[in-house]
């Protein structure tokens, strides 16, 4: 009993040193994780601030810091010292724990996503299902948020926004089910190893052009398919009609202020990160280099992360600047009636490909 | 403790920690910032108006609609997952059962959208 209390112990709070070593703490890796997940999110919302600016001539925050590099601090120290507002009217419990839901589910997810080899705090098998079955559960903070306000904004915005994120939920749920049909397994890490082992640089001989290997080009219509359900599954414009300010003022954040709303916010953002880092995990090799030659791979796996993560966001920043929003209808339409069917369609036509090829590509060349 | 518990015990040690970093987020206003309540601040938005009637609403049956086809379609994806991972080992056999599966569903999905459950005017 106390000897496994003693190694429990252990596991958790270990030897504090820098480095990601078998006897770090899990608590101190964690938080590391967390802490670090939380800066990146700071400049990611400036950056997506600037290239909205820059996209209309305009110069975006530049007074906080050099070029406005320490504006999401500034907001952060913002929102502590505004007044909390609970309406009247409101289901106060629900009502304040809902954006703790939003935050706690956005971060959970963070514990399977593998940075490098060997990086995943938790290298569970399931890891791509526990992905898909937290950010099912991001609709509760939405839903739960709307309701308790007990106002008329954020009751039909939580409406709006439960119906659309579960459709493009079922997308993203069939886009994956094709990436699995190639991997045959699970788990995040074998996902990322498997764009290397396989695919068509090593079909047409010339192994080391990796970026030829990964998902995106086989899968391109499934690598298109996911990322405009990521845009909608995250609620990002040109499908933010959950908070569409013409028509809903701010949708289910009417009734927010102070960190409440901040962290509706933030846990929104750290949603498109993770939609960002599962593009890169699915389709873009993770955390390997585009060219497997000299210059390329001495950088550090967690780096070409980072670079593809952000190039998935400056894709998601920039259709935000372009693209008008979308009508609900056009919303569901889009959903329903044209990734669906596509996406059961390229179900069909992949595993009969894998299967007339005697899957080609595992037995083949691996 | 059996392998299988500890292999999940990070994601709850995670889920706890992200608590933790939420819930500092949501006390901190409350502790440190100026409050002065009354009763115009404290009821709930209506585009300046006293609101009208009650915000719980009937609403539109097609939300309801949707959710039921989230269920049966989500459903399926769970079926696929498995299938998905073992397909290499399935053969034909598995190929042509789980596409008569997804040709049932196909059926119940024109029919419902002949049907109309799919329009929003």
């Amino acid at each position: 009993m106390w000897e496994n209390i003693l190694i429990g112990l252990e596991y958790l709070f270990g030897i504090p040193i820098f480095g990601w070593g078998e006897d770090v703490g899990f608590v101190y890796k964690a938080l590391l994780l967390l802490v670090s997940l939380l800066i990146f999110i700071a400049f990611i919302l400036l950056a997506d601030r600037k290239i909205w600016a820059a996209v209309q001539l305009r110069r975006g925050p530049n007074v906080v810091g050099l070029f406005g590099l320490l504006q999401s601090f500034a907001d952060l120290l913002k929102f502590i010292f505004k007044e909390p507002i609970i309406p009247a009217s409101s289901n106060k419990i629900i009502f304040l724990l809902a954006p703790l839901v939003t935050v706690m589910l956005a971060l959970s997810a963070w514990v399977v996503i593998p940075l490098d080899e060997g990086w995943a705090l938790a290298d569970i098998n399931v890891g791509i299902l526990y992905i898909f079955a937290i950010s099912s559960l991001a609709v509760y903070g939405i839903i739960m948020g709307g309701w308790a306000s007990n106002s008329k904004y954020p009751f039909l915005s939580a409406l709006r926004s439960a119906a659309q994120m579960v459709s493009y939920e079922v997308s993203i749920g069939f886009v994956i089910v094709t990436v699995l049909l190639l991997v045959g397994s699970l788990n995040l890490t074998d996902i990322v190893i498997a764009q290397k082992e396989i695919g068509l640089a090593h079909l047409l001989g010339v192994p080391w052009m990796n970026f030829l290997n990964w998902f995106w080009l086989p899968l391109f219509p499934m690598f298109i398919i996911f990322f405009i359900s990521a845009l909608a599954e995250t609620n990002r414009p040109p499908f933010d009609l959950p908070e569409a300010e013409s028509e809903l003022v701010a949708g289910f954040m009417v009734e927010y202020s102070s960190t409440p709303y901040m962290m509706y916010m933030l846990g929104e953002y750290v949603a498109i990160i993770l939609m960002c880092s599962l593009t890169t995990i699915l389709f873009l090799g993770g955390w390997a280099a585009p060219l497997e030659i000299a210059p390329f791979t001495w950088i550090p796996g967690i780096v070409w992360f980072i670079l593809k993560v952000s190039l998935v966001f400056f894709m998601f920043a920039m259709v935000k600047a372009f693209v008008p929003r979308y009508r609900y209808d056009q919303l569901m339409r889009l959903g329903w009636k044209v990734f669906l069917p596509i996406s059961i369609f390229m179900i069909f036509i992949v595993a009969l490909i894998l299967q007339l090829t005697g899957w080609g590509w595992h037995g083949g060349v691996a | 403790m059996n392998d299988l518990l500890l292999d999940y015990l990070p994601i709850i040690i995670f889920l706890a920690l992200s608590a933790i970093i939420g819930l500092a987020l949501l006390v901190a206003p409350f502790i440190i910032a100026f409050k002065n309540p009354d009763p115009e601040k404290l009821s709930a938005y209506e585009c300046g108006f006293e609101p009208f009637n009650d915000a719980r609403m009937k609403f539109d049956a097609r939300f309801y609609l949707v959710a039921i086809l989230f269920i049966i379609f989500d459903l399926e994806v769970a079926f696929l997952f498995p299938w998905a991972v073992a397909f290499k080992d399935v053969g034909w056999f598995g190929f042509w059962s789980m596409m008569i599966f997804l040709a049932v569903l196909t059926i119940g999905f024109i029919y419902e959208w002949r049907k109309g459950a799919l329009e929003w005017d």
